[in-house]
């Protein structure tokens, strides 16, 4: 049933190949096609952008103010590029090479060499576009090294590669806007999918100004809305990222692929608060530098500096002699569990560890920390009040990225016809962990070089019927979403929104977070369902659906939220074995390191929704390594 | 910390707006003005009243989306800090402060503090791209740019397009924001053929939305969360006469 569609041939011309057998669109024909675009991020936004230049009739959707504020903007280090200026040795396969080692060896690897390949595309076009990349004196563009690869590959434009990216696509698409290629719809929030005929063809959608609920009708529907990190409550996502136009899909049909694989970022300033919002990303590059401790005795309250040299447990110099403080993400990020676990973390709360640049401003002179990490050292100033260079960081793993998503073929096709899905919103290229500087490159790549060579395929090899809103389909749909918005108002009981999102995301993060196992899970399996139901019976909103009503907004995405949380605690139970971010707890080696089993689990978890109330169905996709051999990572 | 706010509550772009005072109890020095603003919103639903309604997104300063005015200052008065990074740490027990929206024309208020910033949009569309069609592009060390105009680019691209310039200045101008994007893409090779007609269509649309001119009080560099210098209206007043020479002579 699950047809990943990978073309034939060696891995180096499947994607060449593929392209040349596609199918197109005559250039007068492609104004008679609607394409529908949900997300103005990386992916949507680039992607509208070049469907929009190619002639296609599109329509783009962001629920907020303008497609510039979507969440790419706040990517900070970079983007991986295998263009080998540093002679290096870097190349489309080391790049390949890399991604599919990251990521424990659960992706597609015809995907990644595809994305490897494209890298150095993204480049030239974001350059030709104006994206500010530093550059060195010469001229030329300036390269970095990033997160345990050996080669410098990374792209950037100070520490807000993100924005610039994103403000590239962004101006891209203002232009088709002014062109009249692409219409765009802001402040317009996509509630439901409708399929008729079995293919995706159109959408439902809620004016966030007026209440309006509205239709349109397309040819194709593509999901460009991002990661779910927000399930967790607290994460480094924006307020407003959610899942609920990939759930809406994955409840029409699509089905989700590897749900339960999120990053968590080991570099963020801790919890300080019950009323804390949101977690604060500091970049990976600091761990070049600090110095990751906590003390060794239990509940040791004196302030660092009082702490003496031999009662300081630098423990991941400890465990990985040869990594040091520079292990991957992933087991930085479960060691900072464990110490704090222990009783030995630091900070209000204990849970936070020390990232120490005592060691550093002595040997190189706080004036070299200054220019390498001044605007880190600031920030973190300005949100702890504490000053970095007399007392250490204290920092803390967040949820930082979800590597599932919709499950997508070769084509970024759902397992609904006609709805694509792009950008972190798909499960595509990471495995079980991503990479540092590739979510952007992803993005990109499926945007502007994908999806304007497969939609293309799918509208010219399918003759689609005329459809439009008036078709029983839509106002069938249509009038689902209106009766969800009466109930969730109709409530009137006495908890907020947040007040269940806080619980529910306590519930995520500590059962299905860092670290998992059957019992936590099978615990969750419960309480989740027991969460929704008091949601439905005890949540208040304040106000009507016909005005600006940002609780309402919430409540609709909590809701689903509460959908997606029992199915990540499913498939992480399923999944009985460590890989990257997925940490069984029973599944570890001697001394404590993830990990995998390949005979059982080298396959992608394709999850289908059966109906309310009904248990998941779960698909294997199969993963073969024909080009990167499997091992063990080992960082000792 | 106990506080009084004094907050502008408007039901929509049709009705009249009012002051309502709140005192909000339990603020701590480590929660940020907008976990403030959550915690406001808590208790007034936990009441049955409406909360108040406030923009905001990445609540790590880069998307934009934040702003009102804090005792009549754009994001509180703190040099390049937008609201959702402004800490309670600055503020103390019994201080009373008062929010309000974005006043300009150009940008209604939708409701509480929540302002229509699509104007910005628009003056982009205008001219605040390159044109380069995805395709195959030239390779990207084909182009070079010198270090510091690639440095100064960056600087002008930093803005987030919150529109705290435009709430500053006493003309509701959108000079800073539309001379940052000016210079952003005038000051690259790439930019270069479409530079002096970006120029004027961008200042033409900047007329055309009522976004008043630039008196040079200097406002607008003040309270941007990015720090963008007003030296960049300048420059693009500098491109402007000569596009408007250009256009003569043609």
């Amino acid at each position: 049933m699950l047809e990943s569609n990978i073309p034939s041939g060696p891995i180096e011309e499947k994607w060449e190949r593929s392209r040349f057998e596609m199918k197109l669109v005559n250039p007068a024909n492609r104004r008679k096609h609607t394409v529908i675009i949900v997300g103005s991020g990386l992916a949507g936004a680039s992607a509208a952008a070049s469907l929009g230049q190619q002639g296609y009739n599109v329509h783009c959707f962001c629920f907020q103010d303008s497609p510039r504020r979507a969440h790419s903007i706040a990517a900070q280090g970079g983007i991986n590029a295998a263009k080998n200026y540093r002679n290096d040795g870097d190349s489309i396969h080391r790049l390949f090479y890399d991604t599919v080692k990251g990521g424990d060896f659960r992706s597609r690897e015809a995907n990644v060499f595809r994305l490897a390949q494209i890298s150095v595309n993204i480049i030239d076009q974001c350059v030709a576009q104006g994206v500010p990349f530093a550059r060195e004196y010469g001229g030329l563009l300036d390269t970095r090294s990033f997160g345990g690869v050996q080669v410098s590959r990374t792209f950037y434009a100070r520490g807000q590669t993100g924005q610039q990216l994103l403000l590239g696509a962004y101006q891209a698409l203002e232009e088709q806007i002014a062109a009249g290629g692409v219409k765009m719809h802001t402040r317009s929030e996509m509630l439901d999918l409708v399929v008729v005929n079995g293919r995706a063809r159109g959408v439902v959608t809620r004016d966030l100004l007026t209440g309006a609920i509205e239709s349109f009708a397309a040819d194709v529907v593509v999901l460009a809305t991002g990661g779910y990190g927000n399930v967790f409550y607290l994460s480094t996502n924006a307020k407003g990222c959610n899942t609920t136009a990939i759930w809406r899909a994955h409840r029409r049909g699509a089905f989700f692929g590897n749900p339960c694989f999120t990053q968590i970022h080991p570099t963020c300033i801790p919890v300080s608060n019950e009323n804390q919002s949101k977690l604060t990303l500091m970049s990976e590059s600091l761990r070049n530098d600090g110095r990751v401790w906590v003390p060794k005795k239990k509940g040791d309250t004196r302030p660092a500096t009082q702490i003496p040299e031999v009662e300081r447990d630098y423990y991941l110099e400890r465990r990985y002699p040869s990594f040091g403080n520079l292990v991957p993400r992933d087991v930085a990020s479960r060691n900072a569990k464990e110490v704090c676990d222990e009783g030995r973390g630091v900070g209000p709360g204990g849970m936070g560890v020390y990232l120490d640049f005592a060691d550093a401003i002595r040997r190189m002179g706080e004036s070299v920390v200054r220019e390498k990490y001044g605007n880190l050292f600031d920030m973190y100033e300005e949100i702890t009040g504490e000053n970095a260079y007399k007392v250490p960081m204290r920092i803390y793993p967040a949820v930082h990225y979800t590597m599932g998503g919709l499950w997508v073929d070769y084509q970024l096709m759902s397992t609904i016809p006609g709805l694509f899905v792009a950008g972190e919103a798909n499960f595509s290229d990471h495995g079980a962990n991503r990479l540092g500087a590739s979510a952007l490159m992803q993005g990109l790549a499926d945007g502007y070089f994908i999806l304007p060579y497969t939609i293309p395929n799918y509208i010219a090899s399918n003759a689609l019927e005329k459809v439009d809103t008036s078709h029983p389909e839509f106002v069938a749909v249509k009038e689902e979403v209106n009766r969800r918005i009466a109930r969730l108002i109709g409530i009137q009981g006495q908890r907020t929104v947040d007040s269940f999102h806080k619980e529910l995301g306590k519930l995520v993060w500590e059962n299905c977070g860092m670290a998992r196992s059957a019992e936590g899970l099978r615990s969750n399996l419960e309480r989740i369902p027991a969460l929704r139901e008091e949601f439905w019976n005890n949540l208040k909103i304040i106000g009507t659906g016909e005005e600006l009503n940002q609780s309402l907004e919430k409540a609709g995405r909590v809701a689903d939220f509460l959908e997606l949380a029992e199915l990540m605690c499913l498939d992480a139970l399923e999944r009985e074995e460590s890989c990257g971010g997925h940490f069984r707890v029973e599944s570890q080696t001697p001394d404590g390191e993830a990990l995998r089993d390949d005979e059982r689990f080298s396959f992608v978890s394709a999850w289908e929704w059966k109906g309310e109330g009904d248990q998941w169905e779960l698909h294997r996709e199969p993963l073969a390594f024909e080009h990167v051999h499997l091992t063990q990572r080992s960082y000792k | 910390m106990n506080l009084t706010l004094k907050v502008w509550r408007q039901q929509d772009s049709k009705s009249a707006g009012k002051f309502v005072t709140y005192q909000v109890q339990g603020v701590t020095p480590d929660m940020s003005f907008l976990e403030m603003m959550d915690l406001l919103n808590e208790n007034l639903q936990a009441k049955g009243e409406a909360p108040v309604a406030f923009e905001h997104d990445c609540r790590e300063g880069i998307c934009g989306m934040c702003g009102f005015l804090i005792n009549g200052v754009a994001h509180g008065g703190h040099r390049g800090t937008t609201v959702c990074q402004l800490s309670m740490r600055f503020f103390k027990d019994g201080d009373s402060l008062t929010l309000e929206p974005w006043r300009a024309k150009a940008f209604p208020v939708l409701r509480d503090l929540a302002v229509d910033r699509s104007a910005f949009d628009r003056i982009i569309q205008a001219g605040g791209f390159i044109s380069a069609p995805t395709g195959v592009a030239p390779d990207a060390r084909a182009i070079l740019v010198p270090k510091v105009d690639a440095d100064r680019a960056m600087d002008a691209a930093a803005c987030i397009g919150c529109g705290a310039c435009v709430a500053a200045c006493p003309n509701a101008a959108a000079m800073l924001f539309t001379a940052a994007k000016i210079t952003h893409l005038n000051s690259l090779p790439q930019g270069q053929p479409q530079r002096y007609q970006r120029t004027a269509d961008m200042v033409a649309a900047m007329s055309d939305e009522l976004f008043g001119s630039c008196t040079n009080h200097g406002e607008c560099e003040a309270v941007c969360p990015k720090k963008i210098p007003i030296e960049f209206i300048g420059r693009m007043n500098r491109d402007l006469i000569h596009a408007t020479l250009r256009r003569r002579g043609e």
